[in-house]
């Protein structure tokens, strides 16, 4: 029983340590304001980074893919952009909402095909891509805000479920997060990302549609993008063309604490959302502490590097003390470890 | 011999021995380089040429034995050292800067230096490059950037390089493997010119009528070891060709399939039939068919053409001009997905890169090619690909401590095993095997050719390409052997003897 407790942990080491992190940051920002530790208050304070959550699901599989996408805020802004100037001219929202999202859809479908038609480096693509919706925003709706948004549709992170604390917009990542957890773990597309992302030339020999795969998984972040361009027009009432400047490189910090390999093959829905809460939680408790966000980014930094390096010197740690242990004749304890391995 | 009178400057080995982790692809390897000689070394492939090459040129370093120069010891731990001791190594493929200018190439890392100021002499290299190039006849612009010269060019650019260091030694590595017949001949010529400035020279190749055309003499090399030096005009072909190939392994293994085989039918419809298949710059006029229950091999040296001809029928390379037919229906695959769909299924050589997905378990290894099997609608049915997975882990004899184990930490031979196994489970009717145990222990090996004729009497037709001549000559039922894109004949398995298929593969008439 104990071996099984010890194997589970072996293999959830990135999401226990995670959820270490975690508990730490909700003491921190305890220990910051006394106000902090309120049940509503945890659940308010998630409606901040749920536009960063649902970015970060897609980005999850984008980079298992062994890919990037740097044009997700800039999808984003688009989306809310278009969405503003569609009801503007009299759509009815639901209808512009749908319009938008299929916008956004196909703005990261572009981005797939680009990198697949041309053999071009996603890198470089989503570079491109990302420059360019945000400068078709401006272009559409110049410098000026959009508002003027109905009623239901303004204010989502200010609705809960009736009777409960629960904030809709972490409802609505947490109906996606389970979509994500069941599309990448459940399903044969899940597997086949996993697959390309380790080796796709074994998979083009295998006769999988690598291509395909790698189209639908950039459609796919384009239009949790989109998703994410929506809820935030919602929060702010209002969309303009900047909104969400930077926040790519926010979204990648977080899959990539969240333990998914750059290279590739290897990554975990569960790591994604954890990651997201830790994030979240230490910049909210930043902000309770008066740091400023650009400050913020010191500690982001520093623990997305500590993420990375810590099972990286663990690993060493542990074959350094494997093979002493193997010198000092305790050969028989290091096979028996081994096996549980 | 000429050489004889100038026994000064000889390069000599003793006993040099080298192993990367496994066994040893070199065993006590003696060899002798006179000034004034061009010197062949053959064999097939991985006997240890290359290893040898790279020993007297501190690419590595020995693990036991040593090399001397006029009977003194030398050290070569590194390529500079090689360098200093006036030993150049010219590489099968031109190792150059492609975008530095050719005279740049030449004097890399020697660069000629003002001695007042401490900039570089263009004009002064320029010329000297320029003569150098001259004296080997080699019409090239030291101006002109490596980058946009042919293999050939390039190759000119390196012996200039060898000259300019006053290499005494130079040491080609197969340099006529990509050069046309024209070109090997001005390579030929320049061979010539350097022997006579007393340059000794060694010449790693295996097309046999190329040795005999330039070398003094020939050594051969047989799994890591020494068969034997001889002087050209004194051994024929035919015994160079015994000498490279293993004989007594190879009929041992042959006797003992000969009699697993009998126990088969007689083979049955053609399944596969290619003809006249050819696509530009790599393979021309191949036809060959295979029928249900046939081990048909494509033997051949490297390079010559027998994965890109697999790899056409499978839908990975283009072809330009033949035709293939299934089972009487013409068809042109455009991807692996369609061939598998249709029943041809393709081992790659390089299972680490081309075959397997490392980190995946055996189980996700195995379904890999048929995800649609093991799932409704989208999801996968964890244990249905259990069950797959466990039934081809039973009937390969996969050892692995469990289905789910990663197959990174199996052996290569159990990975072999595994891969058999993902094509299996896509029903073929026709596998094409590329070299099927390279790289895979002793045992394994013997487990794997059992296996192959086991599928063959199962009623699948196998094409197997090897560069193990043993296990050619084992297996198969008929040979085909390849030479520089083109079959160069067919064997059936009485007529097929290791000298026999040696000889097509090597080339017999003088032909370049």
């Amino acid at each position: 029983m104990s071996s099984r407790v010890r194997q589970w942990t072996r293999d959830n080491a990135t999401e226990l340590l995670l959820f270490v992190l975690w508990l730490g940051s909700l003491a921190l920002g305890a220990v910051i304001s006394p106000y902090f530790l309120s049940v509503q208050n945890l659940f308010d304070m998630t409606s901040q980074f749920m536009e960063l959550g649902l970015m970060a699901l897609a980005m999850t599989l984008v980079i298992i893919l062994g890919q990037i996408d740097l044009s997700v805020a800039s999808i984003l802004a688009l989306t809310g952009v278009v969405f503003g100037l569609l009801q503007e001219g009299g759509m009815h929202a639901g209808a512009a909402m749908l319009l938008a999202l299929g916008l956004s859809a196909a703005l990261g479908l572009f981005n797939g095909w680009l990198a697949v038609a041309f053999r071009l480096p996603a890198l470089v693509v989503t570079l491109g891509t990302m420059a360019l919706y945000r400068g078709a925003g401006q272009i559409l709706l110049g410098d000026r805000s959009t508002y003027g948004f109905p009623l239901w549709f303004i204010s989502v992170d200010f609705r809960y479920i009736p009777g409960t604390p629960v904030p809709y917009p972490l409802v609505i990542f947490c109906l996606f997060a389970l979509v994500f957890f069941l599309l990448l773990h459940r399903t044969t597309f899940g597997r086949l990302v996993y697959a390309i992302g380790a080796n796709q030339r074994a998979c083009r020999f295998s006769g999988i549609h690598v291509d395909r795969i790698q189209v639908a998984v950039f459609t796919l972040s384009g239009l949790m993008a989109g998703a994410a361009g929506l809820m935030m027009s919602s929060r702010f009432a209002s969309a303009r063309w900047d909104m969400a400047s930077g926040y790519e490189l926010d979204v990648i910090t977080t899959v990539v604490l969240g333990g998914t390999s750059i290279f590739g093959g290897r990554g975990t829905i569960a790591g994604t959302v954890l990651a997201l809460f830790v994030i979240g939680t230490l910049r909210y408790a930043m902000g309770l502490a008066n740091v400023l966000p650009q400050n913020q980014g010191v500690v982001i930094g520093l623990l997305l590097v500590m993420a990375v390096l810590l099972p990286e010197l663990w690993a060493r740690w542990r074959a350094h003390s494997f093979a002493r242990a193997a010198e000092g004749g305790g050969l028989a304890r290091v096979k028996v470890r081994e096996r549980s391995l | 011999m000429a050489q004889d009178a100038r026994r000064q400057g000889i390069l000599k080995a003793r006993g040099l021995t080298k192993a990367f982790g496994g066994p040893p692809v070199l065993r006590e390897v003696d060899f002798e380089l006179f000034p004034g000689e061009v010197h062949a070394v053959v064999g097939e492939n991985g006997a240890g040429k290359s290893t040898l090459l790279k020993l007297l040129t501190g690419v590595h370093e020995p693990d036991a034995g040593e090399i001397a120069i006029d009977g003194a010891p030398v050290a070569i731990p590194s390529p500079a050292a090689a360098q200093a001791l006036g030993i150049a190594h010219i590489f099968q493929e031109p190792t150059l800067f492609p975008d530095l200018s050719v005279a740049e190439n030449i004097f890399v890392g020697r660069l000629p230096v003002g001695e007042r100021f401490p900039v570089v002499r263009w004009r002064a290299m320029r010329q000297e490059a320029r003569a150098l190039l001259d004296s080997i006849g080699a019409r090239l612009s030291p101006e002109a950037l490596v980058g946009t010269l042919s293999v050939a060019e390039q190759q000119l650019v390196e012996i200039a390089a060898a000259l300019s260091q006053k290499a005494r030694y130079v040491l080609m590595d197969e340099p006529t493997a990509s050069l046309t017949p024209r070109e090997v001949e001005r390579l030929f010529r320049i061979i010539r010119d350097l022997k006579d400035r007393g340059a000794g020279i060694v010449f790693v190749n295996h097309r046999l009528e190329e040795v005999f055309a330039i070398a003094d003499r020939v050594t051969v090399l047989r799994d890591g070891g020494k068969v034997g030096t001889w002087t050209v005009g004194e051994v024929s072909r035919d015994e160079v060709i015994r000498a490279m190939v293993g004989r007594e392994l190879a009929r041992w293994a042959k006797q003992e399939m000969d009699a697993e085989r009998r126990r088969g039918g007689p083979a049955g419809e053609v399944l596969l039939e290619v003809e006249n298949l050819g696509a530009r710059g790599r393979f021309a006029g191949v036809s060959l068919h295979v029928r249900r229950g046939e081990i048909v091999a494509l033997a051949g040296l490297v390079g010559a053409g027998r994965s890109e001809v697999a790899q056409a029928i499978f839908g990975i390379e283009r072809f330009h001009t033949g035709t293939i037919r299934f089972k009487g229906k013409p068809v042109a695959f455009r991807s692996p997905r369609e061939a598998l769909a249709a029943g041809i299924a393709y081992l790659p050589e390089d299972r680490q890169h081309q075959g397997l997905i490392l980190p995946f378990p055996v189980s996700g290894n195995i379904t890999l090619s048929i995800l649609g099997e093991i799932s409704r609608s989208g999801w996968l049915l964890r244990r249905k690909e259990q069950a797959m997975a466990k039934e081809q882990v039973e009937r390969l004899g996969v050892r692995t401590p469990g289905i789910s184990t990663p197959v990174q930490h199996l052996s290569g031979g159990n990975q072999q095993k595994v891969l058999v196994g993902k094509l299996l489970v896509t029903r073929p009717e026709v596998l094409i095997l590329d070299e099927p145990t390279r790289g895979v222990d002793v045992g394994a090996k013997a487990e794997i050719h059992r296996l192959i004729v086991e599928l063959a009497r199962q009623g699948i037709g196998v094409l197997m390409i090897s560069s193990d001549l043993s296990e050619v000559l084992a297996l198969a039922d008929r040979v085909l052997v390849m030479r520089d894109g083109r079959l160069a004949g067919e064997l059936d398995r009485a007529q097929a003897t290791e000298e026999a298929v040696m000889r097509l593969a090597v080339g017999g008439a003088a032909s370049a």
